[in-house]
């Protein structure tokens, strides 16, 4: 069943805020095989003008995950998760993700359309402190393959 | 103690067509298993042979934002701050699969400047390639300088 396109500009609420810790962003990088100083040593990361270790260009997802598990969970728009496939990925920081960042989640489904028999859902997610300052903003494309594949 | 500010490449010395030093990347089953963890994707297909077949995929796979993190690692090494890629996008066009052996599956990453924009900032093209075939499409890193 096709995902009907009126849904574009559907906005949820924010989440609840996720604290930024040194040591996950430690493990995130450890679990990419990165030694880069930036993510592991507070003097190095001071030493390029940030305040505390920044997180790898691809951190944001664990707080985006969640927050577009809400928009594939939306009962009205009846997605099957099981033919979920992440078709494209994008990330516009304003600045990097740091550790001590208190930071909320808003999604909004962009855009939908179809091709082939398959929806193409584009998620935004707008990633803020609670301060309100604006940090980075992810986009997400999910496929939801059609009954044909 | 306070380390060194790694070098980073002066905007002067960059043009449209430097490359920037490819990286080779092994991933074997448990750097995924380490990933899902990190990440808090727990997908079976990313770690379950069985569960994997069952959905049609060839082997368990990696996951594509293993491999979008792996690939920018070209970019934030050559930037020597991580901080200054401002943008990075990719689309998944090809699974990686990881077989259960020593080996495990390989990653070869390159990188090339591919327009000088505005206020010092350069887009990055990457290219990343598993078993001979590209794997990320439109991988594009903006870079300030």
């Amino acid at each position: 069943m096709p995902v009907d396109p009126s849904f574009a500009g559907r906005t949820y609420p924010p989440t609840e805020p996720y604290d930024v810790g040194r040591e996950k962003i430690r493990e995130f990088a450890n679990a990419l095989g990165d030694d880069n100083p930036a993510y592991h040593d507070r003097d190095a990361a001071r030493a390029l003008g940030h305040p505390d270790v920044i997180a790898p260009p691809t951190f944001p997802v664990l707080l985006t995950f969640g927050a577009t598990r809400r928009l594939v969970e939306d009962p009205e728009l009846g997605i099957d998760y099981s033919r979920v496939v992440h078709g494209e990925q994008r990330f516009a920081h304003a600045r990097p993700v740091r550790a001590g960042d208190s930071l909320t989640v808003t999604v909004s489904l962009e855009t939908v359309r179809s091709a082939g028999g398959h929806d193409m859902l584009t998620s935004r997610s707008d990633i803020a402190t609670v301060e309100g300052e604006h940090v980075a903003t992810a986009w997400s494309m999910i496929v939801v393959r059609g009954d044909a594949s | 103690m306070s380390s060194p500010a790694p070098a980073r490449p002066a905007l002067e010395d960059v043009a449209v067509g430097t490359e920037l030093p490819p990286q080779t990347f092994t991933v074997r089953r448990a750097d995924l298993v380490r990933y899902a963890g990190a990440s808090g994707d727990f997908n079976l297909i990313h770690w379950n042979e069985r569960v994997a077949r069952s959905v049609g995929l060839p082997d368990v796979i990696a996951h594509g934002m293993f491999t979008m993190a792996l690939a920018v690692r070209v970019v934030t090494d050559w930037a020597g701050d991580p901080g200054r890629v401002v943008e990075y996008g990719v689309r998944f066009t090809r699974p990686v699969p990881v077989p259960d052996d020593e080996v495990g599956a390989t990653l070869e990453v390159s990188g090339v400047v591919a327009a000088l924009l505005e206020d010092g900032r350069v887009r990055v093209d990457l290219t990343a390639i598993s078993l001979g075939q590209k794997v990320l499409g439109r991988a594009q890193a903006v870079v300030q300088l």
